[in-house]
């Protein structure tokens, strides 16, 4: 900053006065009425101040919601994909760097076009494999006439099913490959010296000594700024759970609060449909604030 | 006993050959340095020995014992890197023990052999903190201790000092001699510098393009170099080499400018040849002979370089302090015959009449082409 | 750019990275295949094996008017939603990027809504956009019918537009602010020196270094925007009232899951593919550059 002008810093305060205030609006307006008692909801003008029925309406939300169940549910589903995410990330990542093999070149472009393939255009087919992800070996049987010969020699049927609908595994197996944290690896890898590894070889530690003794501490501030990312990821997914749980063991916390809301219902209790909104964006929301600087890194990071 | 042998080695980078069948052995207990400029396979020849890189073709043996196909670390050797590659995220304690707590070695073990390096190294007071917070002469000597704990057969250094401040260079320099002197582990080390050549090596390998150029003492090398390359590239300043044609009588030579010098005794080339002729400046005689145009004089402190020409080609010589002569616009010079070195347009050293410099150089006659033990 | 050192193991690359190979196998291209043969065959309604139909399906699809619908409303959506995101991100960015006080309190009040589910997002505006209780019916006491977005196509596409680039920007901001932060101060101050105001600065100088920035941002959002936004359409209006929200992206999943009409449904996925296949060149090649601008290749390995 070179100018000390104070008009000009009164324009940024207002600016981005008015740019916080923009952010928080929705948020803010689902906290006043989340603290409302249910006959003060459809009051027009709005209420500008909090009542204190908040924690009357979370907990009803809780309860409505069934949320004790939904809750364990998305922590579960958050832990796996962000773990898994993280590990498949680092290991490809490591083979890529560390390792001459064949078919490298291969795998780094079979990774990379994955990101022309978002979920949202394969929704279909990929809802059909995890209906049944020994498909492609009972197909493979049927082309080379496998299936055909065991049935005739045994006359055993062969026929290959294994769900994962409704399974933690089904709803977080397809979303935990990732090119982009696969990418903000391998780069991160490419620009730790030669010498390092050189130098661990000499001391005598093989590949996987490498990696854990050297490349994994290394690594810890890419880990966490991963880490803040794909929970926040992990936990706000929305299409793919609603289409993989069918009942409310396996759904997750968005599944749960969506399947709640009432349209464009006037009369609707939003009082406890927001209350229950804000506790379904509090465990990211936190992560966020308190991780900030991790999340920028992660977000600069891996988004190129 | 060779300690170190390298049999017909060549390496290649995909099509691109860096060194080329190269043969070198080093008697146990030599601190041997490889000089030569950046490119020439001296660090690859170093790498190979590491088993960082693996060779092409050829063989390496340590102590006897073959080790080509070997990985690092069961080939018992240790190095130290240009730019210490100490892990960052370990403490010097940390950084010293590795290589020990990979390969098994109990804790007590591991801190008692530890403190030991560290009292060598004057390290003790450091042990706890990270490398980031060291100086570059206490990483540097981090480095070492490294090397130093495993009690390896061989010591590879891979310009070692080139990060560091000219002061600390010759600091760490002479801490490096005294290491090797107390220690006596036969120790290879690859420098472009030829002050820290010179002043290292029992044997110094000079190199140049993937091949080994001139093996020997460093004084034998600089007294009597057996290529152009070689006499260009130790010493400072440089050796001059201007080129001249031998003269009718095969025993004299011309330069570019008319001026000729008569030698007493015959080159073994055709009269009319084009050859180089090699001069250190500080054996280049000033006061009398012929006059040639002077560019301007360097004060160095503990002397002047003058800066002359002979025809076209720019040719410097060393006036040490007490030469008060005041330096005009010429000056007469003389190229003492028994100083001049002769090269064939290849680059490779003509040998004179061995019996013309016997006489005048005894001490040299004792060089042998083999490396001479050192044990 | 590649490492000198490697190591070697005949199977240990191949164990490190079959997990990630497994899974896109299973999970990207096995669908993707499966979804390349639904668009050219049709399943018969009594079971049987798939009939081949050629283009039939895609020829369908492409004459259908509700398919036109969704793309006029998809390419709507995307443009307003990036001139929205992108212009505001950066605007935020570049007085965030003054560095006065209390600039902790603003930053954090601009990236927290980043952690906010679409879905979650979209209820909060759908209360707000409600005509009788919400904030913004408060237009409607002023003058009755005024907004109704479950009735009006127009003010339902308004509403969807805000909600998703809401949720948007903090993306948008965070970039802006790292490209800016990167520009080095002695440049800014030389600029000064030079007698440029701020204004001008911005203009003749920031701008162009942050153009990198900006146009990798102008892609990556362009290429979200045809695939996301199904959780806030699906909340707040299912593609309505009367296909006024109908997307691309929205109408694959209801033909394929509501419909369960796969090949109609493939052969969308076909041409939305084929979409984000060539933005995503486009995206590489700007990537490309960037690696480029930053200048930050190392040599290969040399003594």
């Amino acid at each position: 900053m070179i100018e000390k002008s104070p008009i000009l810093n009164f324009v940024t305060h207002a600016i981005l006065l008015a740019a916080a205030f923009a952010m928080c609006f929705p948020i803010y307006v689902s906290l006043i009425t989340a603290t409302m008692p249910f006959e003060r909801v459809a009051e027009v003008p709005k209420p500008l101040w909090p009542s204190d029925q908040l924690l009357v309406n979370m907990a009803a939300a809780w309860k409505k919601g069934a949320f004790s169940t939904l809750f364990m549910n998305s922590i579960i589903s958050t832990l796996i994909i962000t773990v898994g995410k993280i590990v498949i990330a680092m290991i490809t990542a490591f083979a890529l760097v560390y390792f001459r093999f064949r078919f490298r070149a291969l795998a780094f472009w079979m990774i990379f076009i994955t990101l022309m393939l978002p979920l949202e255009v394969r929704i279909v087919p990929t809802y059909e494999i995890v209906s049944n992800v020994l498909l492609p070996i009972q197909r493979i049987l049927e082309w080379t006439g496998l299936a055909w010969l065991i049935q005739t020699l045994s006359g055993v049927r062969v026929v290959l099913k294994l769900s994962l609908i409704n399974t933690y595994l089904g709803l977080t197996l397809p979303l935990i490959a990732t090119a982009t944290g696969t990418f903000l690896f391998r780069q991160f890898f490419l620009t730790i010296p030669d010498e390092l590894a050189e130098a661990s070889k000499m001391d005598g530690s093989g590949a996987l000594r490498f990696f854990w003794d050297i490349l994994l501490p290394l690594s810890r501030t890419n880990i966490a700024a991963l880490a803040v990312i794909m929970f926040v990821f992990g936990w706000n997914q929305y299409l793919w759970p609603l289409l993989v749980t069918t009942g409310p063991e396996y759904r997750t916390l968005t599944i749960g609060l969506t399947a709640m809301q009432p349209g464009s219902d006037a009369t609707a209790d939003w009082n406890v449909i927001l209350a229950g909104a804000l506790l379904v964006m509090m465990p990211p929301v936190l992560v966020v604030v308190l991780a900030q600087r991790w999340f920028v890194k992660g977000l600069v990071n891996t988004d190129k | 006993m060779a300690e170190i042998e390298f049999s017909n080695i060549t390496k290649s980078f995909g099509t691109t050959q860096v060194l080329h069948s190269l043969n070198l052995s080093i008697e146990r207990g030599a601190f041997a340095v490889i000089l030569g400029p950046s490119g020439c396979g001296k660090s690859t020849l170093l790498r190979l020995l590491a088993g960082l890189e693996k060779v092409s073709s050829g063989e390496i043996s340590i102590a006897g014992r073959r080790v080509e196909e070997l990985q690092p670390r069961e080939r018992d050797v240790a190095m130290v890197f240009q730019n210490y590659a100490l892990y960052p995220h370990m403490t010097v304690a940390q950084n010293l023990g590795y290589s020990l707590r990979v390969a098994g070695v109990k804790r007590p073990e591991i801190e008692k052999r530890v403190a030991e390096v560290a009292r060598t190294l004057q390290l003790d007071e450091y042990l706890k903190r990270k490398p980031g917070q060291l100086s570059g002469g206490q990483r540097q000597r981090v480095a070492m201790g490294r090397a130093i704990i495993r009690e390896p057969k061989v010591f590879l250094f891979d310009e070692p000092l080139s990060n560091l401040d000219a002061k600390l260079r010759t600091q760490m320099r002479l801490e490096i001699k005294r290491l090797h002197r107390k220690q006596g582990v036969t120790s290879l080390f690859v420098t472009h510098d030829q002050i820290e050549a010179m002043t290292l090596a029992d044997i110094l390998i000079v190199m140049n393009k993937g091949r080994i150029e001139q093996v020997g003492r460093p004084a034998d090398i600089y007294e009597k170099p057996a290529s152009a390359f070689v006499a260009s590239f130790l010493g400072s300043p440089p050796m001059n080499l201007i080129p001249a044609t031998v003269d009718t009588d095969n025993r004299g030579i011309v330069f570019g400018d008319g001026m000729k010098i008569s030698l007493g005794y015959a080159l073994p080339v055709a009269p009319g040849t084009e050859i180089v002729a090699g001069i250190r400046p500080e054996h280049v005689e000033i006061g009398n002979g012929h006059i040639v145009p002077v560019e301007f004089a360097e004060e160095l402190g503990n002397g002047r370089q003058v800066h002359l020409r002979i025809g076209d080609m720019a040719v410097s010589a060393l006036l040490s302090a007490n030469d008060k002569q005041v330096i005009g616009d010429a000056l007469a010079i003389k190229l003492p015959s028994e100083h001049l070195h002769f090269f064939a347009k290849d680059g490779r050293v003509i040998d004179v009449q061995p019996t013309a410099h016997t006489v005048s150089k005894p001490e040299t006659a004792e060089r042998t082409v083999s490396v001479p033990a050192l044990v | 750019m590649i490492k000198r050192v490697v190591f070697e193991d005949r199977w240990l690359p191949y164990l490190l990275i079959g997990p990630q190979l497994l899974i896109i196998f299973l999970f990207f291209y096995w669908p993707t295949g499966q979804a390349l043969f639904w668009s050219f065959t049709l399943e018969p309604p009594f079971g049987g094996d798939a009939v081949w139909v050629g283009l039939r399906n895609l020829t369908e699809i492409v004459t259908s008017p509700v398919y036109h619908i969704a793309i006029r409303n998809t390419l709507i959506m995307s443009v307003a939603t990036t001139v929205i995101s992108l212009g505001l991100g950066l605007i935020f960015a570049v007085f965030a990027d003054r560095g006065l006080r209390g600039m902790i309190f603003y930053k954090t009040a601009i990236m927290w809504p980043y952690a906010v589910a679409a879905p979650v997002a979209a209820i909060a505006w759908q209360f707000i956009f409600q005509p009788q209780i919400g904030i913004f019916g408060i237009v409607n006491q002023w003058y009755p019918g005024l907004w109704n977005p479950a009735l009006n196509g127009a003010h339902a596409l308004t509403m969807v537009i805000i909600a998703s680039s809401w949720t948007s920007i903090t993306f948008n901001f965070v970039f802006f602010l790292a490209g800016l932060q990167a520009i080095p101060n002695n440049l800014v101050e030389a600029a000064a020196m030079d007698g440029a105001g701020p204004m001008r600065r911005f203009f003749d100088l920031v701008f162009p270094l942050i153009s990198p920035t900006f146009f990798l941002l102008l892609v990556l959002n362009v290429t979200t925007s045809f695939t996301e936004g199904f959780g806030i359409i699906n909340v707040m209006t299912q593609g309505g009232p009367g296909n006024a929200t109908q997307t691309m992206v929205y109408k694959i999943y209801q033909d394929g899951f509501i419909g369960l009409d796969l090949s109609s449904s493939s052969a969308q996925s076909l041409l939305l593919m084929i979409l984000i296949i060539a933005v995503t060149l486009l995206q590489f090649r700007f990537v490309e550059r960037k690696v480029h601008y930053a200048g930050s290749d190392k040599g290969e390995a040399s003594e």
